[in-house]
């Protein structure tokens, strides 16, 4: 005997895309309309990152790599603001790089916002090495000599000008590699920087990227991971500075609601309808 | 015979040479694997002068021939080279494109950020809609998986710790003897997030990169023995 279908579970089980989208955008909107208060639950990934730049002693040099670009910033701009309010706080050397060309200006704006904060002034507390072409190569030539590949700043001042910057040359003069990654450059640094050189690696990229991180966490590759806007707004709660990260929180934790409660109603559909009368 | 056999014999001993750079980081060693990155940094740069050239010739013919979209391939062409000059400008101007008051900025800030950023958040309105149409309880594996992808969802937020407390608060009620305070310490959706991420998820990851590292390395060994000659386009 063929199957009836009964329409209201057809209808649950099919429901038109422009409602979801319809209510998705509301899920999304309303929270960031309203602010609701939330509290942020720390996990061990991000805490391990969290200590991996607590434990460094004052002047340490810490380089950050901006590896995303605008596509990814609402998630990974958040953590590399936190990550150098961090810095700061603690007066931590930061060398600011990158292996996407179109990331760097984020990472220049963030510096920018962030330096004032904590009366950072460049050259001695910060500098901003900029983007060359190599990707790989870089990553190994670095652990040779720096200037082999940055001999200026992004301004065209050289290195050695800058006090902090002369006892930099690869990555034993480096306490920490911070690479903010959308893709897998992430890969790349751990592979290169990390395997052949010892480097100390903590991660921070997208939702989407972070469960590929978790095989280098688990295996000590890498010291921390902080992924997607969770993880940048746990970071935020580490530095007791809540910014876009856990604004943003709320409205993605309705729509993971959404998409649950839509899951369930579409598979209790599913199944009725498939049920025979 | 020089045309098919001269870039097998370059292909070999370069990477013959770079294995042993590796192995033997000495002299002269060392310095030959140092200047081979400082060539190939070189060579990956022009790769952007390929890409530019190929990209504008394609539109620049699109466009003279009036062919289908050729408006599209004008405002192509007009973003790239308007986006080329102000990033020239700049540099000339302001020592740096990414000067925070130089004009290529604010094209960065106000059109290259927010174009991006919107076809990026566009994506999640397809992905929610796909989500909700695929995962179905077809099989115990798709249950499995819709079970799971829930799980990781709610511990990945934290209306996923509210829910818990209220379902903490829900047992106590049923079981009064429980402790509250430790059932809702207990965390269900972080930890079973937690442990899927860290044990059976990172264990298939981890199987999925072994398999592509020896695929690569497969490869790399057709490549430096000749075996494999697509690259020659043969």
């Amino acid at each position: 005997m063929k199957p009836t279908f009964l329409p209201v579970w057809r209808t649950l089980a099919s429901i038109d895309r422009r409602i979801i989208y319809l209510l998705l955008t509301i899920v999304v909107v309303l929270p960031l309309i309203i602010h609701p208060k939330i509290k942020v639950r720390v996990s061990e990934p991000v805490r391990a990152a969290f200590e991996s730049i607590e434990k460094l002693p004052q002047n340490s040099v810490v380089m950050i790599s901006i590896d995303f670009d605008p596509s990814s910033a609402p998630e990974v701009q958040p953590m590399l603001i936190a990550i150098l309010r961090h810095c700061f706080k603690k007066n931590l050397k930061v060398i600011l790089t990158g292996q996407l060309a179109l990331g760097l200006p984020l990472g220049e704006i963030a510096l920018n916002q962030v330096s004032g904060e904590y009366n950072k002034v460049y050259g001695r507390d910060y500098v901003n090495i900029g983007y060359r072409p190599g990707s790989t190569a870089l990553m190994v030539g670095i652990g040779r000599e720096i200037r082999d590949f940055f001999k200026t700043d992004y301004r065209g001042v050289p290195l050695d000008s800058f006090e902090f910057m002369r006892r930099v040359h690869n990555y034993h003069d480096i306490a920490l590699l911070v690479t903010l990654a959308h893709g897998a450059v992430a890969d790349a640094w751990i592979q290169y920087a990390g395997a052949r050189f010892n480097q100390k690696i903590i991660v921070g990229c997208t939702g989407v990227n972070a469960p590929n991180m978790y095989q280098y966490l688990s295996a000590q590759q890498i010291t921390g991971l902080i992924g997607g806007l969770q993880g940048a707004s746990e970071y935020e709660t580490l530095v007791e500075k809540p910014g876009a990260a856990t604004l943003g929180m709320p409205a993605q934790s309705t729509a993971h609601a959404l998409l649950i409660i839509l899951l369930i109603i579409g598979n209790i559909g599913f199944i009725l309808s498939k049920k025979k009368i | 015979m020089l045309y098919r056999t001269g870039p097998l014999i370059l292909v070999f001993g370069t990477a013959l040479l770079l294995i042993i750079a590796f192995f033997i980081p000495h002299k002269p060693f060392g310095d030959l694997e140092a200047r081979f990155l400082n060539w190939y940094a070189i060579i990956s740069g022009f790769t952007f002068l390929l890409g530019l050239d190929s990209l504008a010739r394609h539109h620049l013919i699109k466009i003279v021939r009036r062919e289908k979209g050729w408006f599209y391939s004008l405002l192509l062409v007009t973003s790239l080279f308007g986006t080329l000059f102000w990033g020239l400008y700049s540099w000339i101007r302001y020592a740096s494109p990414f000067a925070l008051n130089a004009p290529f900025m604010w094209l960065y800030k106000f059109m290259i950020i927010p174009l991006q950023a919107t076809m990026f958040a566009t994506l999640a309105f397809f992905i929610f809609s796909a989500a909700y149409r695929a995962f179905r309880v077809r099989n115990l594996a798709a249950t499995l998986l819709l079970i799971a992808a829930c799980m990781v969802m709610l511990g990945n937020v934290p209306i996923g710790s509210s829910i818990w407390a209220g379902i903490s608060w829900l047992i106590h009620q049923i079981f009064p003897n429980t402790n509250l305070e430790i059932l809702k310490r207990w965390e269900l959706f972080a930890a079973a997030k937690d442990w899927l991420m860290a044990i059976p998820q990172a264990a298939a990851g981890r199987g999925i990169g072994i398999g592509l590292a020896l695929g690569g390395i497969a490869m790399s060994l057709r490549i430096i023995l000749g075996i494999e000659r697509t690259y020659l386009s043969s």
